[in-house]
């Protein structure tokens, strides 16, 4: 196993600068998640650590090797691909044996270890099978045991679950999980689903335009996202976002104004207000900020249900609340919305959030925030 | 209704196929007929079948009286394999880098193909003839491998890349990574899910090779040169046409690619790469 280091990896093409200035270390065992929507360099980013696209620049370190330049089958890496790419004309067993055999291992190793691989991915009963003859599931297993049965350094995932449905991608989720546990492997993976990657990560890289957005742990993404890109992106349903008017202390939204807790006491001016819809709540009795608005959308999912309502100034807030204290359709509620959880950011798409403006010089490291 | 209508449909068939059937059935009927003349008769059976063309056409004898067609029979198969194969081999590679790599002048490598295929094939008789003479392969096996090899070429690129372009990138991809190299994949994951591709190819330039005339008449002088096509334009003279052992070498001449078509016929299939990658 080994640690990656990206520094300042960039990529172009032509004129497009795809990947900007990406900077990452992955420890030795550790899984990193690369997050973001579609076109935002993560894949490129990944194939960039494998050696399918050339580095334009910048330093890619692997174990306490600089491998720019080194060729793919020499990085000691694994790739896991989106269409699992496994070699149709081949056996489920010639398919995994395939690198090995490249690597000149000896044939009874490789018999060992195809047999051990296949074994801890259940795939005995098929190893003399086609891919054609595998249902979804079984060939992705493949393409792990493939990668798995060469006990590379670093494991690569292109967005390995993409193509499953609901129920079987939630399934190999946790098969990958118990994997990493199993192998305490070094895993860089991509995907553009903020679930996966909030479950799978010891710690998320949030990606947008070429460019890193924040990078930390799961729970830190999600409770102190560094812009409202990253607050937007990871959590579902999003998090809701609110014109507002900060001034000296004060938070206005429409005519209602409320006292800004201590943490935003310097902000000014035009921001937008943060909140996750699980922090909204519909009950007149809760403290916090209150806001009358009129109940528009109920969608019950069972345990909780999401109630969309619109304030006064026209904008939506979604809540999240127990099925039990379910508003009508066209009721007028007083929400409330938890102060302590509130968050402010500046304004745009990008906007940063104005908790990290002020935090910004303790902890540079861990949350970056490269937009500005 | 339906039964009327299945009923003139199927004459209208029937009458199709006869149509399209006769002029071969007219050829087996010759061959099976020992006199030489052309028959014009709707029958399309013999009077007396006799395999005396048959024997005739295979015990050809050169002017001295040696048995020559064995030797001629070599030359048809030796020069339409050698192409075949030789082609095969030169047009996988290079309609895989046309396929795989962006390099200085593959567009304009492609154009040029694309454009010797609109001249006919007579026109390239002469450079053809003059490029063999500087080269002392008149008059030789290996004169005519090289141009039918070069003639079925571009066609034969053509439609190896366009079979290439379709295969999975994804495929090669993991054969980098699992440490093959350019060649070990070209020749572990390319071809062999390529073979429809290589087989169409294969049997267009074995016919291609095969069933030339014009060239090997022109550029073969010695008999023993010769190849089956020539052999059988020696039936028809310029008076008179000895159709007997004409249609009988047509239909021995024919055999080869038939059966190659055949034996070519199992790998025609779709689907190769189906369970590779999804999507």
């Amino acid at each position: 196993m080994a640690r990656v280091r990206l520094q300042q990896l960039e990529k172009r093409y032509g004129d497009v600068l795809a990947v900007r200035g990406v900077d990452l270390e992955v420890a030795d065992g550790e899984f990193v998640v690369l997050v973001g929507p579609s076109g935002c360099g993560k894949s490129t980013t990944l194939r960039m650590v494998a050696g399918l696209e050339e580095i334009t620049s910048g330093t890619l370190t692997i174990g306490d090797r600089v491998v720019n330049t080194v060729a793919p089958k020499d990085r000691d890496i694994a790739m896991v691909f989106q269409s699992y790419a496994l070699y149709p004309h081949m056996s489920v067993r010639e398919n995994m044996a395939f690198g090995l055999r490249m690597r000149g291992t000896p044939p009874d190793e490789i018999a060992a270890r195809v047999a051990e691989t296949s074994r801890i991915l259940e795939l005995d009963a098929y190893l003399d099978r086609k891919p054609k003859a595998l249902s979804g599931g079984q060939r992705q297993r493949v393409a792990m045991g493939r990668a798995i049965v060469r006990r590379p350094a670093v494991f690569l995932f292109d967005e390995p679950l993409s193509n499953l449905d609901a129920k079987l991608r939630v399934q190999m989720r946790a098969e990958i999980a118990r994997l990493h546990r199993r192998l305490s492997a070094t895993i860089l993976y991509v995907t553009h689903d903020q679930v996966e990657a909030m479950t799978l990560a010891s710690r998320i890289v949030v990606m947008k335009d070429g460019e890193v957005q924040q990078i930390g742990a799961p729970l830190e993404v999600y409770e102190r996202p560094a812009n409202r890109f990253v607050a937007g992106f990871i959590g579902s349903p999003s998090m809701n976002f609110v014109p507002a008017q900060a001034d000296a202390g004060r938070l206005l939204v429409g005519d209602l104004a409320f006292a800004l807790p201590a943490p935003f006491a310097h902000a000014r001016g035009a921001v937008t207000l943060g909140i996750r819809p699980e922090d909204v709540r519909t009950r007149a009795n809760a403290g916090g900020m209150r806001i009358p608005a009129r109940v528009e959308l109920v969608e019950p999912l069972g345990a909780e249900a999401f109630v969309t309502t619109a304030i006064p100034g026209g904008a939506s807030l979604v809540a999240r609340v127990p099925s039990r204290e379910l508003p009508r359709e066209g009721e007028t509620v007083q929400l409330s919305l938890d102060v302590e959880r509130l968050h402010l950011f500046e304004l745009g798409d990008n906007g940063r959030s104005l908790a990290l403006v002020e935090q910004s010089a303790p902890k540079p490291a861990k949350n970056r925030c490269v937009n500005d | 209704m339906t039964k009327t209508r299945a009923a003139a449909s199927h004459t209208v068939l029937l009458f199709v196929t006869f149509v399209t059937l006769l002029p071969v059935l007219w050829v087996f009927k010759m061959a099976l007929t020992a006199e030489q003349g052309f028959n014009m008769s709707l029958n399309p059976f013999p009077d007396h079948p006799s395999l005396d063309n048959f024997r005739v056409f295979v015990s050809h004898t050169d002017s001295t009286g040696h048995w020559i067609f064995g030797r001629q029979l070599a030359n048809s198969l030796i020069v339409s394999i050698t192409a075949t194969l030789g082609g095969l081999f030169l047009a996988a590679t290079a309609a895989y880098a046309f396929s795989r790599f962006r390099f200085p002048g593959r567009r304009a490598g492609l154009t040029a193909f694309l454009l010797t295929q609109m001249f006919p094939g007579t026109m390239m008789m002469i450079p053809l003839y003059l490029l063999l003479h500087a080269l002392h392969l008149l008059d030789n096996l290996l004169g005519l491998v090289l141009v039918y090899t070069t003639t079925s070429l571009p066609f034969c690129v053509w439609m190896l890349k366009g079979y290439f372009d379709t295969l999975p990138r994804e495929l090669e991809e993991a054969a980098r990574i699992d440490g093959a190299s350019p060649a070990r994949i070209f020749w572990s994951i390319v071809l062999p899910l390529s073979r429809p591709a290589l087989a169409v190819t294969a049997l267009f330039s074995f016919m291609t090779a095969w069933n030339e005339f014009i060239i090997a008449a022109k550029f073969m002088d010695r008999e023993e040169h010769y190849t089956l096509p020539v052999v059988l334009a020696s039936y028809v003279g310029s008076k008179d046409v000895q159709w007997g052992y004409f249609a009988a070498g047509s239909l021995l001449v024919s055999f080869p690619v038939v059966a190659l078509f055949f034996a070519l016929q199992k790998h025609l299939v779709s689907g190769l790469t189906a369970g590779g990658v999804k999507g």
